[in-house]
């Protein structure tokens, strides 16, 4: 049976999660971060760490985003096959959905229309918007609003097969090495390994938005997860890189088949401040 | 330990004063200039005209707010990577800027320029912009409204919380801080 969908539907709930995502972190964000305070080593990581909570308690009480950089929005939308969508044109609905959101949320427009001519688009569209088609008549809306301070210290390696595991490993480690205090530590790790080019890349988008408290289904590539989250906090990097045994909350890597000949590994790194809405329709 | 507030802009005095690692609280009137604005500036004064804001003793904050919500003076406020400045920096701690806040690390001619000009480059916590808006009581435009968040805010601070991570000798925390916490 083909289920009707309006996107008006897109359009209202999208507008709900951008304003919902910049200011209430998920609950699993919320505790790894309490974790974090209560373990942290370094005095002036806890203070760091302490301002942190502080600093999502007034978000949300107060309604002022967690950060100015409410981001771009990156928008999920899981598609089941037998959803026919009706009353416009979806990409359109989730851009209204977008504008609406910051516009009316008192979010920062942070969107320039060319990547060279950089004017600002004043109402943060377009969206990036990924789709996937699942089974069923249901939509899963991801809505991932993602600040550049650690997009900007995002990477993608093309490894060799030779390379192997250290190699995805070493990339990992050279990539938040590489990040360090620019990218607003503790971290969260979205990693892709195998797939092409862009297919790694998209992998790792995705992994952030998984809970992090929850590991991998694959149980190689659970444990590369908990190794990489201990050598990550052997760097010392530490909250706001300022030195401290807290410098990422999780590490969470998806995997997918790939070439004879390749390896390719994205790792796409996020702040603390890792946020995502999700709603079924 | 009771709190050290500095007062902003700042003197050639209590720049010197300032010790890499130190927590400090920023009271007075700064700055807000980030990407576009930096390229701007520096514009004009490749043209030889004057800068829309005085550098001498100026404090910057790497920063563009969220959109400020009735009754408020301002929305969120947190640092921006400062990185992104560093082209632009020398030039204008050459002209007197004494101060920057922002988050991550500086090339060796920012230092430099720190170093020659006896400045400070000091850390506010990064993603914690809710809290810092709570220390700015009065944000106005006052250069390139044209550019929405990226305009020159001038505003007026009280107790806005920093780390000095790079002191007027060109000491760096980040350099330094990483090594007492890392494990093999």
């Amino acid at each position: 049976m083909v289920r009707d969908i309006d996107v008006k539907l897109l359009t209202d709930n999208i507008k709900e999660m951008c304003i919902e995502a910049t200011h209430y972190l998920s609950p699993d964000m919320c505790a790894a971060l309490k974790v974090a305070t209560e373990t942290e080593e370094s005095p002036l990581g806890k203070q760091v760490l302490d301002s942190l909570s502080e600093n999502l308690e007034l978000a949300g009480k107060e309604m002022i985003p967690i950060c100015q950089d409410t981001g771009m929005a990156v928008v999920f939308l899981e598609i089941g096959q037998d959803v026919h969508f009706v009353g416009g044109n979806v990409m359109d609905a989730v851009n209204e959905g977008v504008r609406r959101g910051y516009v009316d949320g008192y979010l920062r427009k942070s969107v320039v229309g060319d990547p060279i001519i950089r004017e600002n688009t004043k109402d943060n569209t377009p969206a990036i918007l990924h789709t996937e088609i699942v089974p069923g008549d249901k939509v899963k809306i991801t809505v991932s609003p993602k600040g550049f301070g650690s997009e900007n210290k995002s990477r993608v390696f093309m490894l060799t097969p030779a390379d192997g595991i250290e190699g995805v490993k070493q990339a990992i480690l050279t990539a938040v090495k590489d990040a360090g205090p620019n990218a607003c530590p503790p971290m969260v790790v979205g990693v892709g390994v195998g797939g092409t080019f862009e297919k790694c890349a998209y992998m790792a988008k995705k992994a952030l938005t998984r809970d992090i408290d929850k590991h991998s289904e694959i149980p190689y590539v659970a444990e590369l997860e908990k190794e990489m989250l201990e050598k990550i906090n052997n760097t010392g990097i530490g909250p706001g890189g300022l030195g401290g045994r807290t410098t990422a909350l999780a590490v969470n890597i998806n995997t997918y088949a790939t070439h004879i000949a390749g390896l390719p590994v994205a790792i796409n790194i996020c702040c603390h401040v890792n946020r995502h809405a999700v709603r079924e329709i | 330990m009771s709190k050290r507030i500095v007062s902003v802009p700042l003197s050639k005095e209590d720049a010197k004063s300032l010790k890499v690692g130190d927590y400090v609280y920023l009271t007075g009137t700064i700055y807000s200039a980030r990407d576009a604005a930096h390229k701007r500036m520096i514009e004009t004064l490749d043209r030889g005209e004057a800068l829309p804001i005085e550098m001498e003793g100026n404090v910057i904050y790497y920063m563009g707010p969220s959109p400020a919500r009735e009754g408020r003076p301002i929305g969120s406020a947190g640092p921006t990577t400062s990185g992104r400045m560093d082209p632009y920096a020398p030039t204008l701690l050459d002209l007197g800027l004494r101060g920057m806040i922002g988050k991550g690390k500086r090339t060796k001619e920012v230092k430099d320029a720190v170093v020659r000009n006896g400045a400070v480059y000091f850390a506010a916590v990064g993603g914690a912009g809710a809290l810092l808006s709570h220390c700015i009581k009065e944000a106005e435009v006052v250069a390139y409204p044209e550019l929405g968040p990226e305009a020159i805010h001038k505003l007026e601070v009280v107790e806005l919380p920093a780390i000095i991570v790079m002191d007027s000798e060109g000491n760096d925390l980040y350099e330094t801080a990483t090594k007492q916490y890392q494990r093999d």
